[in-house]
């Protein structure tokens, strides 16, 4: 079972307290009907699905029932660093030092 | 090749002359193909032999980066049905089953379906409609599917607990006669042996590392482990790395991988006499040739290629098992492993040309890519040989996401497929 860090709990819980939502970091358009069949395709449907690094969201829905983000390794399943929702995307050396300290 | 039959068999029995021989051959890469299969599963291979056999195109490699059959042809639960809802998906499965019915024969090799009906259990009134509404639709399809009591299915599968105090009761089943389960090593091998029987080179602990393509744009060759590889043509049947090789062309999709795991039982005499799914309680069960039972569950909530998972899903399958069938609540679980299934949003597969000319996909296949493995690869291998889609998969496209004309089986599907 995955250990989860809350950061908003600043907690690390057990994974069935947390639900899985998808790829993070994915923007909301700001004119909706502005955008082309492509661009729906794109924000709706196509994502990275990475080996390796990846940016992630999760609920914390049996805890304080709101959403972070997290950077995980999608072949060993460690958990790099988990953040607030509105903090931008850590950058290559953040994720460089977190993989470092573990 | 040596061809299987009695005479064999029993000339091998009395030692008239010596061991078996190698199956097929290990030939090292050729400097161009004109045809390179991605991916050394039973699909990919299939496609090879289909190739072969139905288009006359036999200077085809498939190229695998592990060893054959070892990604999700060699990890899943072996369930082969065809009972699905919409049109589409009803027509696509079926001619798969279609094909499972003479594979052994066509391909010389007892790849041991066992058409032993799967059963679908109904808990609830929501899936005793939804259940109805399938047969029915089955039906107006031609595809066998019927309607079960509680009772008519305790008789068909005697394990089965009917107890109205069970917390999910069984209201009822839909069971497919038709469908059942095949040996998936099998399928990997009669298929490799079959392709290379007619002129493929299968290639193992080559990885794919890039696709070259011309200044056309045209798909030129692949760069691998083993070095570069021509190809006139390139189909990816890479399951859990397919959008992995497809980035390599500058192609993204909307594909994403989860972990599914199973598990099998000490084997036991036979006690169990076709394959059971619930959707509601999430756990499939079905006992094989050598007397293990074999249970699967759904997908992990999270994305990765760890190909293993947590326990408190394993937990939760064989707590579903122990509900329903309350005679293994003793059985010891023998082996668990986990296979990386590739999702697309709407749960059905890809099976198409790509925007880049000579290049071809088959994935998506999410949990339920062996049942189609003799279908999907022959529509692939028509689709490479054609450079169009047969009728069967023409609506399985990567535009559908563009074009919102999904195939929404992830709302359909009766279980996880």
């Amino acid at each position: 079972m995955l250990l989860i860090h809350c950061p908003y709990c600043e907690q690390e819980r057990a994974e069935i307290e947390f639900s899985y939502a998808g790829e993070a970091h994915i923007e909301r358009p700001k004119d909706p009907s502005a955008l082309s069949d492509a661009e729906w395709e794109s924000f709706l449907f196509l994502r990275k699905n990475p080996r390796g690094t990846h940016f992630e969201r999760w609920y914390h829905i049996h805890g304080c029932a709101r959403y972070f983000n997290a950077v995980r390794d999608t072949v060993s399943d460690k958990f790099l660093m988990t953040y607030v929702a509105n903090k931008p995307r850590p950058s290559d050396l953040e994720i460089e030092e977190a993989k470092n300290g573990l | 090749m040596v061809h299987f039959s009695i005479s064999t068999l029993v000339r091998k029995a009395i030692g008239a002359d010596g061991r078996w021989p190698q199956q097929w051959a290990k030939p090292e890469p050729k400097k161009e193909y004109d045809v390179i299969i991605v991916g050394a599963g039973g699909h990919g291979l299939g496609a090879a032999y289909y190739l072969a056999k139905e288009h006359g195109i036999t200077n085809v490699a498939v190229l695998e980066k592990g060893w054959l059959g070892g990604g999700n042809t060699g990890r899943n639960t072996t369930i082969i049905r065809s009972n699905y809802l919409y049109d589409e998906s009803a027509t696509l499965y079926d001619h798969a089953l279609g094909l499972w019915e003479g594979l052994s024969q066509d391909i010389n090799y007892n790849v041991m379906f066992s058409q032993r009906g799967v059963m679908m259990l109904a808990h609830t009134v929501h899936d005793e409609q939804v259940f109805k509404r399938h047969i029915h639709a089955n039906c107006l399809n031609g595809v066998q599917n019927e309607w079960l009591t509680a009772d008519e299915a305790k008789a068909f599968c005697p394990p089965l607990n009917i107890s109205q105090k069970a917390r999910y009761p069984v209201v009822g089943a839909a069971l497919q006669r038709r469908g059942g389960v095949a040996r998936h090593d099998a399928v990997a091998w009669g298929y490799a042996r079959a392709a290379a029987a007619r002129g493929a080179d299968i290639i193992e602990n080559c990885a794919v590392t890039g696709i070259r393509r011309a200044s056309d744009g045209r798909v030129c060759g692949v760069e691998t482990s083993r070095g570069y590889i021509g190809a006139k043509k390139i189909a990816v049947s890479a399951a859990a790395g397919s959008s992995l090789v497809m980035n390599m062309a500058g192609v993204q999709t909307p594909i994403e991988c989860f972990p599914l795991q199973a598990l099998v039982s000490e084997p036991i005499e036979p006690a169990f006499p076709c394959v059971v799914l619930s959707n509601t309680v999430h756990a499939y069960i079905s006992q094989s040739d050598k007397g293990e039972l074999v249970i699967g569950s759904g997908t992990e909530q999270y994305q990765s290629y760890s190909q293993g998972g947590p326990l408190h899903s394993v937990e939760h399958t064989v707590s579903a098992i122990c509900e329903m069938f309350p005679v293994f609540t003793r059985l010891r679980m023998l082996r668990h492993w986990g296979g990386t299934v590739d999702v697309t949003p709407d749960r059905s597969p890809i099976i198409a040309k790509t925007p880049v000319p000579g290049l071809y996909l088959n994935g998506g296949w999410g949990t339920g890519g062996f049942k189609a493995t003799p279908g999907a690869a022959h529509l692939l291998a028509w689709t490479v040989a054609k450079d169009e889609p047969h009728p069967i998969n023409a609506p399985y496209t990567l535009e559908r996401f563009r074009t919102g004309r999904l195939i929404d089986e992830a709302a359909a599907a009766a279980v996880a497929h």
